[in-house]
């Protein structure tokens, strides 16, 4: 490392422009500054002239999720093409994603319901970038929908598609567009996205 | 609330994109300040506390006992806490809670990231937060749920991207005047709303820079604080509050959780009028809106009403009631665990009058600090005094 070691500062002050010394800010009772502001940032052209030691490690990590009692039933439901949600008589709240307990009252969900597949688009977004900033041209367009037939403001994450990217709104009405049932697995994406109403 | 807490000393590393030093090393950088700032050697302390942020970001399994030397924890009782972004706050409380309960008179708090060893992109470590049946299948993208709790926001109260934009252009700007600062910057308005779109209504320049840093602070009881300092910052209140992890389930435009964990510290700080009790606020700030939100939440004005705070210069530097005015994470920088702490350590400068060019024109004796964090749903809050 010791070519890191010669690496000028002045690119990396030269980001920050008129940066003053670090004494100031840490004057202490006793004034015993030993090493002042420490810390050196690399820029991106130091990385690339590989002055800095980089190790490609793919973590070979799988794992065999249980989906659980709920959620098992709800994906199960998804195959049949059905939205299900749960119902807990004392908050009297229909909940969906469905789970066994209600977390507010700390109870047994007391029913199941099904609920409509639409909804309105509690909020969304319209997003150029993947998930390691590499831009995209067309926005993916993710949302919380509140579904029809839960307590209001109960919503699942999803996608929005068939939409003009300028007519989104908070508000909008939409409708599930489904896998055909052979193409069905008991997944969150038997639902391919939501459309407009 | 048990024995008297003091923040005796302060120290952090400068907060740089991709920092050259090793976690450990930074680490030590900020804690050695933080003992030299107060006149102190390692063996006078009890404890340490080490904030971090997850495994992911170092690809290190149990970072926390691998950062632990520089950290100063070599033989001493120690003990890592993570609550995702709200960290930093959370390991002050954590520290409190040690000397607080008489087991330590003196605790080393210390909060560390790296969040560049990740490659190509910190945000790939955060993507296993989403639900890995009913979410990840999706192909989520961390930006998403900022944006989407942006966009609620936004259009809950009717504001525009101007009226949001203000915090970033205020924080940047502050952070011009901070030494540590990885992003200060003459930024205008301008500057924000044209800069490039990644998930609307989030912009580039609506978001905090990706760093890497450090930063410590030094707790001690009572007795042991009046030795060290003549200027003891107290610790007066501390709160912490989990909302639910079904997120879609949630009122996304308003941190209900903050508000609990505000709560809880104001009682514990006697703070029973938070508007005219608080003097200095230090929110967490990962995003603009999060400034106005966190404020909202934190009990400084009513809900939707920050954003003409902001308007208002009331939130400036010299403003009534001064928000950030380190620069926050939007100008300071933000290594997750360290940029909670540096919070802290920003009211500690201020409180005692030590924060150079960025002191604040008005008297403080009072001020909050508030980080935030995991998948949305963690507040926790810290009230310090003079
Ligand atoms: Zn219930």
């Amino acid at each position: 490392m010791a070519q890191v070691k010669k690496l000028k500062r002045e690119k990396h002050q030269a980001v920050t422009p008129g940066r003053p010394g670090g004494q100031e800010i840490m004057k202490g009772d006793k004034q015993r500054l030993e090493c002042g502001l420490q810390g050196t940032g690399l820029s991106d052209e130091e990385l690339r002239q590989g002055t800095v030691l980089t190790t490609r490690w793919k973590a070979d990590a799988k794992y065999g999720w249980d989906a659980g009692v709920a959620i098992g039933r709800y994906l199960a439901g998804l195959k049949e093409g059905k939205i299900l949600g749960v119902r807990c008589y004392k908050c009297h709240r229909v909940m969906v994603p469905p789970r066994l307990f209600c977390e507010w009252c700390y109870r047994n969900i007391d029913e199941w319901v099904e609920l409509k597949d639409t909804g309105i688009v509690n909020t969304f977004s319209l997003c150029y970038v993947t998930w390691d900033v590499k831009r995209i041209k067309e926005p993916q367009i993710p949302a919380v929908i509140e579904l029809d037939g839960a307590t209001k403001g109960m919503g699942i994450m999803h996608l929005l598609g068939e939409v003009d990217p300028k007519k989104v709104h908070i508000g909008m009405k939409v409708k599930a567009v489904w896998k055909e049932p052979a193409q069905r697995e008991g997944a969150i994406t038997d639902i391919r996205y939501w459309k407009p109403v | 609330m048990g024995n008297r807490v003091a923040i005796v000393g302060a120290g952090m590393t400068k907060f740089v994109r991709r920092a050259q030093e090793t976690g450990q090393e930074l680490a030590f950088y900020a804690t050695k300040m933080a003992l030299d700032s107060c006149g102190m050697k390692l063996d006078q302390i009890d404890g340490v506390v080490l904030g971090s942020a997850p495994d992911t970001f170092d690809g290190v399994h149990m970072k926390g006992e691998y950062l632990s030397p520089g950290a100063g924890a070599w033989g001493k009782p120690y003990m890592r806490c993570y609550v995702g972004g709200g960290t930093g706050v959370f390991a002050v409380a954590h520290g409190w809670y040690h000397v607080a309960s008489g087991v330590f008179d003196t605790c080393l708090v210390v909060c560390e990231e790296k969040m560049s060893s990740y490659q190509p992109h910190a945000q790939g470590a955060f993507l296993t937060i989403f639900d890995h049946t009913t979410e990840r299948p999706l192909k989520p993208n961390l930006l998403w749920i900022f944006a989407l709790e942006m966009n609620r926001y936004m259009t809950t109260y009717g504001l525009r991207k101007e009226d949001i934009a203000l915090v970033a252009v205020k924080n940047k700007n502050n952070a011009l005047d901070h030494p540590a600062a990885q992003l200060g910057g003459k930024v205008t308005l301008d500057d924000i709303l044209s800069s490039e779109v990644l998930a609307w209504p989030v912009q580039r320049l609506d978001v905090s820079p990706v760093s890497d840093g450090a930063v410590a602070v030094i707790l001690a009881n009572e007795t042991v604080a009046r030795r060290v300092t003549d200027k003891p910052v107290w610790i007066e209140g501390v709160g912490w509050s989990l909302d639910t992890a079904y997120w879609t389930n949630r009122d996304l435009c308003y941190p209900r959780y903050v508000e609990e964990a505000a709560r809880m510290a104001y009682k514990m700080a006697g703070v029973t009028d938070p508007r005219h009790q608080i003097h200095i606020a230090e929110p967490y700030d990962p995003f603009d809106y999060k400034e106005l939100h966190h404020m909202e939440g934190l009990l400084l004005c009513g809900r939707g009403e920050a954003p003409q705070l902001t308007v208002d210069g009331v939130t400036q530097r010299d403003g009534e009631l001064p928000v950030c005015p380190s620069g926050g994470l939007l100008g300071v920088g933000n290594p997750i665990a360290a940029a909670g702490l540096m919070k802290v350590a920003e009211l500690f400068w201020q409180l005692r009058g030590e924060a150079g060019k960025r002191q604040v024109a008005r008297k403080v004796k009072r001020g909050v600090a508030q980080a935030w964090g995991d998948l949305m749903q963690v507040g926790t809050v810290v009230v310090v005094g003079i």
